[in-house]
């Protein structure tokens, strides 16, 4: 399908410098973390500047320890930034609530609980579903965890033990979990780094249409270079500790983005390109 | 059906062997002579058993009673302590090495203690199968409580998840096995506790009968009595273990779960 128009182009997005774009959903502005003190002081993030616009979907790619959970970890304010500011929403971190969605490379189903229930777990926690939640539990978001779990291609397995389910089966689940409450951010920590090639594939696609979907404003971080030009809008390079973010290229692939086009000269030349940057960031060229 | 059938011959073995083990006995005892003072047979237990039981029960009530109340005090307490251990760090630096400190004294030790503040009876024994229990249930209770997954953590607190969210959804959840765990190691601690301290200072209880018995050199009697105890360890640890595999039955061997 995609073959017919191999180099489909976006429109041109707005450039990050242009002075009349709106205000962004995050904003790091000079934020920089530093853990511990004195000699044992680690500086895992050098003042970054970083903004990320409603409804894009950004990559953040970059050599291992370099700072990327960080970044996550300071959005998703569970840190906080030893320097600088973080602001999501127009506003100081914290200061307004912003739906989070968060996803980790381990599933963490709870083993007590059915598929259902876990990806459920959510609603117990966020108003305004949690105070609905004994009335609505068995109908209204039972349908919802239902629904999710047919779109991911699990469905029928809400009532099995997390154990009856396979890795891939798992993180499926632990997508939904982060998608359950419809949250305006989602915050993705290689979700799909323990997974297949195929199974990882088959998940981007599902990932893309989620968002295609809903259109929450992602970050996805990843060691996976095809991953990261397949899903995201813009993909943002980090150099080695202590990171800070040296390339931050748009992806101009129209979507639905399908496997096809990852082997196209177009893609093949930017995850190369990606490639190089980190390649130079490791070994501290840049 | 195989499977099962699979089980079953299994728990069949393993009946057998500890039967043959009481077997064993008798026939050595036979064999060598042995005299009864020194190791009665099991069937001269048993035999002392069933002659002496009317006198024995009202033993065995008391000896039950003052376990079960001591061990109660020691799940409350020992949860309570746990629980704010494992949630609270600075708890945690605090009472661990007092615990671990107290828990390292003989508890024969502490029996003179508590008789001298409540008198000889039923008080220094519950308190000392309290005391001898809460060890393993702060420890287990606390462990529980604090290894909970800090992906998932993550996950919560961005959620905007409070402490107490976090503690009757997740921690509370997963540290049941390891609670579970915990009262089977304490019921039978417990026991320890309340024969001791019968032992020493009581004219009442299991602990006091094979004193007496032993003085008298009733060693079938004095056997009797361990037989007794052995017993209602057993069946306690059963209940519980009935207990567990329903409440933390997720914890444990899959298959049986599923089926359950
Ligand atoms: N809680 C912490 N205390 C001390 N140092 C930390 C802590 N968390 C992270 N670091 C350090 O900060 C640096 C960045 O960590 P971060 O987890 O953000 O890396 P990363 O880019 O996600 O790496 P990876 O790709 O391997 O996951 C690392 O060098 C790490 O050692
Ligand atoms: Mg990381």
């Amino acid at each position: 399908m995609m073959a017919a128009k191999p180099a489909a182009f976006a429109p041109p997005a707005p450039l990050l410098t242009s002075p009349e774009r709106v205000r962004p959903l995050i904003s790091l502005e000079k934020a920089g973390v530093t853990f511990g003190r004195g000699a044992n002081a680690v500086e895992a993030l050098t003042p970054t500047v970083l903004d990320i616009e409603k409804g894009d979907f950004i990559a953040l790619v970059g050599p291992s320890g370099c700072g990327k959970s960080t970044i996550l970890r300071l959005v998703a304010n569970l840190i906080r930034a030893t320097t600088g500011h973080v602001f999501v929403g127009g506003r100081e971190v914290g200061a307004e609530r912003v739906g989070i969605g968060m996803a980790f490379q381990n599933p963490t189903m709870l083993p007590w609980l059915r598929i259902r229930d876990n990806i459920m777990l959510p609603l117990k926690i966020v108003e305004p579903f949690r105070s609905e939640f004994r009335a609505k539990r068995k109908g209204e978001f039972r349908d919802r965890a239902e629904a999710l779990l047919e779109v991911v291609g699990l469905k029928g397995f809400g009532d099995k033990f997390p154990w009856q389910l396979s890795g891939g089966m798992l993180q499926r689940a632990n997508l939904c979990r982060a998608l359950i409450h419809d949250p305006a951010l989602l915050l993705l920590d290689e979700p799909f780094g323990a997974l297949d090639q195929f199974t990882r594939e088959e998940l981007w696609a599902i990932l893309q249409k989620l968002w295609m979907d809903r259109r929450p404003t992602v970050l996805l971080v990843t060691h996976d270079l095809r991953e990261a030009a397949f899903l995201a809008t813009r993909v943002c390079v980090m150099s080695a500790r202590p990171g800070r973010i040296v390339a931050d290229d748009i992806v101009p692939f129209a979507r639905p983005r399908t496997l096809d086009m990852t082997f196209e000269p177009d893609f093949v030349a930017l995850t190369q390109r990606l490639r190089a940057l980190i390649v130079d960031a490791r070994t501290g060229k840049v | 059906m195989d499977a099962l059938s699979e089980r079953t011959r299994q728990r069949l073995k393993s009946g057998l062997l500890i039967l043959s083990f009481f077997v064993i006995w008798e026939v050595a005892c036979i064999v060598f002579k042995v005299s009864e003072i020194i190791l009665p047979r099991p069937t001269v237990v048993m035999g002392a058993l069933v002659q002496f039981f009317p006198g024995i029960r009202p033993h065995l009530m008391q000896t039950l009673y003052t376990t079960l109340v001591g061990f109660g005090l020691g799940v409350a307490i020992g949860v309570l302590i746990g629980a704010v251990i494992g949630v609270s760090r600075v708890a945690y630096d605090t009472a661990y090495p007092l615990l671990v400190g107290f828990s390292s004294i003989p508890k024969v030790a502490v029996v003179p203690i508590f008789v001298l503040w409540f008198g000889a009876g039923t008080t220094p024994a519950i308190l000392t199968s309290m005391v001898i229990c809460i060890f393993p249930i702060v420890v287990n209770v606390a462990t529980g409580l604090a290894t909970t997954e800090p992906e998932l953590e993550d996950v919560l607190k961005a959620l905007g998840a409070k402490k107490f969210d976090i503690l009757w959804n997740v921690s509370l959840p997963r540290a049941m096995p390891y609670f579970f765990a915990s009262l089977k190691v304490a019921i039978t601690l417990a026991f320890v506790g309340t024969v001791l301290s019968e032992t020493v200072a009581s004219n009442r209880g299991i602990g006091n009968l094979m004193m007496i018995a032993s003085s008298n050199f009733n060693v079938p009697l004095v056997f009797a009595g361990l037989f007794l105890l052995a017993g209602l360890g057993v069946a306690l640890y059963v209940i519980f273990s009935l207990i567990e595999r329903r409440v933390a039955g997720w914890a444990m061997r899959k298959q049986d779960f599923a089926m359950g």
